[in-house]
């Protein structure tokens, strides 16, 4: 044969054998770790809802009550997100909305917000936000309570003024500096508060297929 | 085994000579993005140690059966596998160890150093060699991290070692060190501009260190010329 032939051969023999080597590693890795990571995954899943809706209020599977929620102005999304139906006793307890504040100061400020059965607020997070570091990322609570404000709150219409940060007129607090931020997530909840309030009985109606 | 000697060659590389940060200048993606406090810093660069330590040793153990000319698809092959199994690894079952270094590990196989000491160092040495060049080559990399790290954190919060609750448990939170207090904040030092405006001044502080040792020698040199005992 051909040394070039032969050599353009062998090298691409050993190339594949890497190849098929480091596939098999992976894959024997992938398989013997998916499951303990899939776990974990959902455990602190669980946990981060778990801080927006109280564990008493609920009794059902959380995890397995998700379903799709179309996008929404209200909620801020511009394409699907999704929500957990909390039941207890078989009655709605409550609802937990992955909701988007899209007027952050660096964009999208993704939300988690739970709201009981009345439509009261029982905690909001922030889950993901490209805020300013040192300056707007005092909505996280790991930086800073500013987030709790929120909880207990519910809205009326009647009262849409209050739903600003103080420096608006409203009764949320902002740092001076970093207000953008703030107004952004005020506004957000506001608007995920009056979805709610639109869509209460589609949304705390149990529903056997995934389907909104 | 190996000599003392050679021990302190590589370590003289790794930590000052060939610094990856400060000299090389590869790895810089992480480096920049991460610096902006000491225990993100800190973090990222013993993920380095880690995985540039592992993918030298295994660089190395193959380096006899890998033709010249594919030697860099099989390196990149080597590395990006074992990073993931790494991660993978460290996610399943050291998992709060996963969630601290967790989100560096990916960042890691983009880092150009570890594919640079692959090429130049662990394809043609001995496994024991390369290994202790990979880890020697990631602390050289740590360090120039955590004072990066350390400076831009001083110089942007007044603080040291923020966050260090979120690595090491909430018991830890009171370990925060305000350096300077009722500091206002220096916005630019946290941003990415103050990454590049640090690494400069670090790397203009060692050349002027060496070129000062340098004129030393030569003057020392002179001197003993010019006087002979």
């Amino acid at each position: 044969m051909n040394p070039v032939l032969q050599n353009a051969l062998r090298t691409s023999v050993i190339l594949f054998l890497f190849t098929l080597i480091g596939t098999a590693l992976l894959a024997y890795t992938y398989r013997h770790t998916h499951s303990i990571i899939e776990k974990s995954a959902q455990a602190e899943k669980l946990a981060l809802i778990n801080q927006v809706l109280p564990k008493q209020l609920y009794d059902n599977d959380l995890l397995g009550a998700w379903r799709a929620l179309p996008a929404d102005p209200l909620l801020g999304t511009r394409k699907a997100s999704g929500m957990w139906l909390a039941t207890r006793d078989g009655q709605p307890a409550g609802v937990v909305l992955e909701a988007v504040a899209p007027e952050g100061y660096s964009g999208d400020i993704s939300l988690l917000i739970g709201i009981d059965a009345n439509g009261t607020l029982t905690g909001v997070r922030v889950t993901q936000h490209r805020e300013t570091p040192g300056l707007g990322d005092y909505i996280q609570l790991s930086k800073s309570p500013w987030v709790l404000q929120f909880d207990g709150k519910s809205y009326h219409p009647d009262q849409d003024s209050l739903w600003r940060v103080k420096k608006d007129g409203g009764e949320y607090d902002s740092r001076a500096g970093a207000t953008i931020t703030p107004r952004a997530i005020v506004k957000a909840v506001r608007e995920a508060l009056k979805y709610f309030q639109l869509h209460r009985e589609t949304l705390l109606r149990p529903q056997e297929s995934g389907q909104p | 085994m190996i000599s003392k000697e050679e021990f302190s060659t590589l370590a003289n590389n790794g930590l000052w000579k060939q610094n990856p940060g400060v000299v090389q200048l590869l790895g810089l993606c992480p480096l920049l993005a991460i610096s902006n406090n000491v225990v993100n810093a800190l973090s990222l660069g013993l993920a380095t140690v880690f995985v540039m330590a592992a993918s030298s040793l295994a660089v190395s153990g193959v380096r006899n059966f890998v033709p010249h000319e594919i030697r860099i698809p099989v390196f990149i092959l080597i590395i990006a596998a074992l990073v993931t199994i790494i991660d993978l690894a460290l996610n399943a079952f050291a998992h709060p160890l996963y969630l601290v270094l967790g989100i560096f590990i990916p960042l890691i196989t983009t880092n150009c150093i570890v594919l640079a000491r692959a090429d130049a160092y662990a394809s043609k040495n001995h496994p024991l060699h390369s290994t202790l060049d990979g880890a020697l080559m990631g602390i050289g990399l740590t360090l120039v991290l955590v004072i990066l790290g350390g400076a831009r954190e001083i110089a942007g919060q007044g603080t040291l070692l923020s966050g260090i609750d979120l690595a090491l448990g909430p018991a830890t939170k009171d370990w925060v060190i305000t350096v300077l207090p009722d500091y206002k904040g220096f916005l630019l030092a946290i941003l990415p501009p103050g990454a590049f405006i640090g690494l400069g001044l670090l790397i203009a502080g060692r050349n002027w260190i060496d070129q000062r040792a340098q004129r030393r020698a030569q003057q020392a040199a002179r001197t003993a010329v010019a006087q002979p005992a």
